[in-house]
């Protein structure tokens, strides 16, 4: 008899839908993946539909609205490991911005009836609400470590996903550092790996996609920020973007400095 | 039983478009009553914290809007700032750009036709069940959609919410050698694009041809990506900047997105078919020729065939692409330096949906002001709910499965993208009381 196929199922909360198309970039393994696991629900993908209890659920977004806080709970309690994908759903995403200034204000910026709208004062992610098995970050995912989790948790073991910074990977790139060489503001010492270290390879600084690294300093790289010419609100501003909620960062750019 | 005169047809939650929407259609004595695309994608107020930020921020904020198009919000977005600062964008730096724009026609369109779409034609809940029957095919547009991502990688660093792209042009440019393994692959998508276009036009189209006003860049040059004026096919011809004085936008009770509309005219159309239209003449000799082989020519006013003409569109991306390769000459600097100014500039470029308008006040430090972002889904929603009105009313006497099913085929025939203005659609008939 052949064994059951675990079931996956990948939800959406507010987001860009970008990690969920993660999964449709993966365009050598899709179809295996399919044969490996039952994608029993995937809206963007398919209209099939079929009830829970799920093996895997991939949750992409952060929760924003009153229904969005009861759905979090259905889904949690419909999944047995529950894996938050990308900025949104690990830290609040770019709409978290809205945790440092009035949303009502914001609302009224953009529409002309804000009373028609149904939103929370804060935008919080997935582990705010319910417990988290997994934190898989990045803006966006990077789609090696997607199909990392996918066959770990299948497997039935811990992910391997690095939590030290960007500049291990930007060594082993044979990079030559941004912030040394030419002063340009670069997040990748207080950023997490996954990425591969992209920005700096382009000649950029890294603007912090993936979150704090584990274990870092992040008003110590503020201040080498400000010797390149930095004003304090730019390095405010360079904390706060898409993943301005985060702890490491949310810390720093609320500092009086 | 449901009464075939007071119905209500509802799709809670929409599946195979981007982001969250339903759908509802009331009819009263076999006529509709009342249409409502619903939009319940949450709000996420990109223009109110865009206040704030520095002139160089929007294409990486923007970005975020969107994952199947970022590289739409990065251009329009660059092409705003830019306006705004008095800087043009010309030559190899501009011509990377249309190549990095090609990769995201080419990606989207693959997506949208395969893994969206082509189902509703065949008959399958999604592409993966489709592969059942048709591994081959759906094998194909994988790999197209690959080709595109590959484009957008080697540009752009990464295929969703590329890193290379800045206010001037690129933060770094690449080599001749590094776009020919990219050539090689292009060569191959083109055939089978030309294969794409093949197998669609064979699918069967309901009879429904809506009399639309299509709206669309146009340019003399070339078929317009990132250039152009706004054009229509009920004559309107208008510099960029002068969008919002045609187009006005509205927020409704139901939806958290704002419906767009032309002033004094009403709803209109946006998108692949608009291009097409208006545009023919400017598409490569090989993608004209496709297109007569498939017996598409314009005008197209069935939006079921926007199928064809996304395939259309695809192999005129990669024959694009592969001729920007060609000629590609690698630029002296990766950027022209931009200096903020207090200004306000506009930018609108072609997403694979359709126009994407961005609008910037820059104040006298550098800072955002004021931000405007008007995506084309949300200018398309009221065309699509005008469509669905029409295209219902003579098909009462269809299953209520069959109606549901053609009435979100009708919706996707626009590629929605819900998170720009989201992913569910049950589509349920009840009697009224």
């Amino acid at each position: 008899m052949a064994r059951r196929r675990p079931k996956l199922a990948v939800w959406k909360f507010a987001s860009c839908d970008g990690c969920q198309l993660t999964l449709l970039d993966c365009e050598d393994e899709l179809l295996a993946i399919a044969g490996a696991v039952e994608i029993a629900s995937f809206p963007e993908a398919s209209r099939a539909h079929v009830a829970g209890p799920y093996d895997l659920s991939l949750v992409e977004g952060s929760i924003t609205t009153p229904d969005d806080l009861e759905r979090i709970q259905a889904v949690r309690k419909a999944s047995r490991y529950l894996v938050a994908i990308g900025a949104c759903a690990t830290s609040g995403g770019i709409q978290g911005l809205r945790n440092f200034a009035s949303v009502e204000e914001f609302a009224t910026v953009v529409y002309a009836h804000p009373g028609y709208l149904s939103t929370l004062e804060r935008s919080t992610p997935i582990a705010a609400h319910v417990p988290v098995d997994f934190e898989l970050r990045g803006c966006p995912i990077d789609r090696g470590q997607l199909v990392e989790v996918l066959s770990a948790f299948l497997i039935g073991r811990r992910p391997n996903v690095p939590t030290y910074s960007v500049c291990l990977e930007c060594k082993r790139r044979l990079n030559v550092c941004v912030l040394v060489a030419s002063d340009t503001p670069c997040l990748g010492p207080v950023t997490q790996a996954g990425c591969g270290a992209l920005c700096p390879a382009s000649g950029r600084g890294c603007y912090g996609c993936f979150g704090p690294a584990d274990t870092t300093n992040a008003r110590a790289l503020a201040n080498r920020l400000t010797e390149t010419g930095m004003t304090r609100p730019d390095v405010v501003r360079a904390f706060r973007t898409f993943n301005a909620g985060a702890e490491a960062f949310r810390e720093e750019s609320e500092r009086d400095a | 039983m449901p009464s075939a005169s007071n119905r209500t047809l509802r799709v809670p939650a929409l599946a195979r478009v981007e982001g969250e929407g339903g759908m509802v259609i009331r009819t009263h004595n076999g006529r509709v009553s009342d249409v409502e695309l619903r939009i319940f994608e949450p709000p996420r107020f990109f223009e109110a914290f865009l206040r704030g930020r520095r002139y160089a921020e929007p294409p990486d904020i923007t970005a975020r809007i969107c994952g199947i198009c970022p590289v739409a919000y990065q251009m329009s977005a660059c092409l705003a700032i830019e306006n705004a600062c008095g800087v043009t964008v010309t030559g190899p730096l501009h011509d990377l750009r249309r190549l990095l724009y090609c990769g995201e026609w080419i990606e989207s369109h693959a997506l949208h036709i395969y893994l969206l779409h082509a189902p509703d034609y065949l008959g399958y809940q999604s592409a993966v069940e489709m592969a059942r029957d048709h591994r081959a095919e759906v094998e194909r547009g994988l790999q197209l959609k690959k080709a595109g991502n590959e484009i957008l990688a080697t540009l752009g660093g990464r295929a969703i919410h590329p890193v290379n792209v800045r206010v001037g042009g690129f933060y770094r440019v690449p080599t001749r050698a590094e776009l020919e393994p990219l050539a090689e692959r292009l060569r191959w998508a083109r055939d089978a694009a030309v294969e794409t276009a093949r197998w669609v036009a064979d699918f069967d189209f309901p009879d429904f041809e809506p009399a639309y006003e299509f709206v669309a860049l146009r340019s003399d040059a070339t078929y317009p990506i990132l250039e152009g004026r706004l054009g229509s096919s009920l004559g309107l011809d208008i510099a960029v900047d002068e969008f919002e004085e045609h187009f006005v936008e509205e927020h409704v009770a139901r939806s958290n997105a704002l419906h767009a509309r032309i002033r004094g005219r009403g709803s209109y159309l946006t998108g692949p078919l608009a291009r097409f239209n208006l545009n023919f003449a400017q598409l490569s000799p090989m993608a004209q020729e496709v297109s007569r082989d498939v017996k598409l020519e314009p005008p197209i006013a069935n939006p079921f065939r926007s199928i064809v003409v996304r395939a259309v569109e695809l192999v005129y991306a990669c024959d694009e692409a592969l001729r920007l390769i060609a000629e590609y000459r690698m630029p002296d600097r990766p950027a022209i330096p931009v200096q903020a100014r207090a200004a306000t500039g506009c930018g609108c470029t072609e997403a694979p949906r359709g126009i994407l308008y961005h609008r910037y006040r820059i104040d006298e430090d550098g800072l955002v002001a004021e931000a405007r972002i008007v995506p084309p889904t949300s200018q398309n929603q009221a065309q699509i709910e005008a469509d669905l009105r029409a295209f219902v009313e003579p098909r009462l006497d269809l299953s209520t499965a069959l109606l549901t099913r053609q009435c979100e085929q009708a919706i996707r025939n626009y590629d929605p993208c819900i998170s720009c203005a989201t992913h569910f659609v049950s589509l349920e008939v009840r009697e009224t009381d």
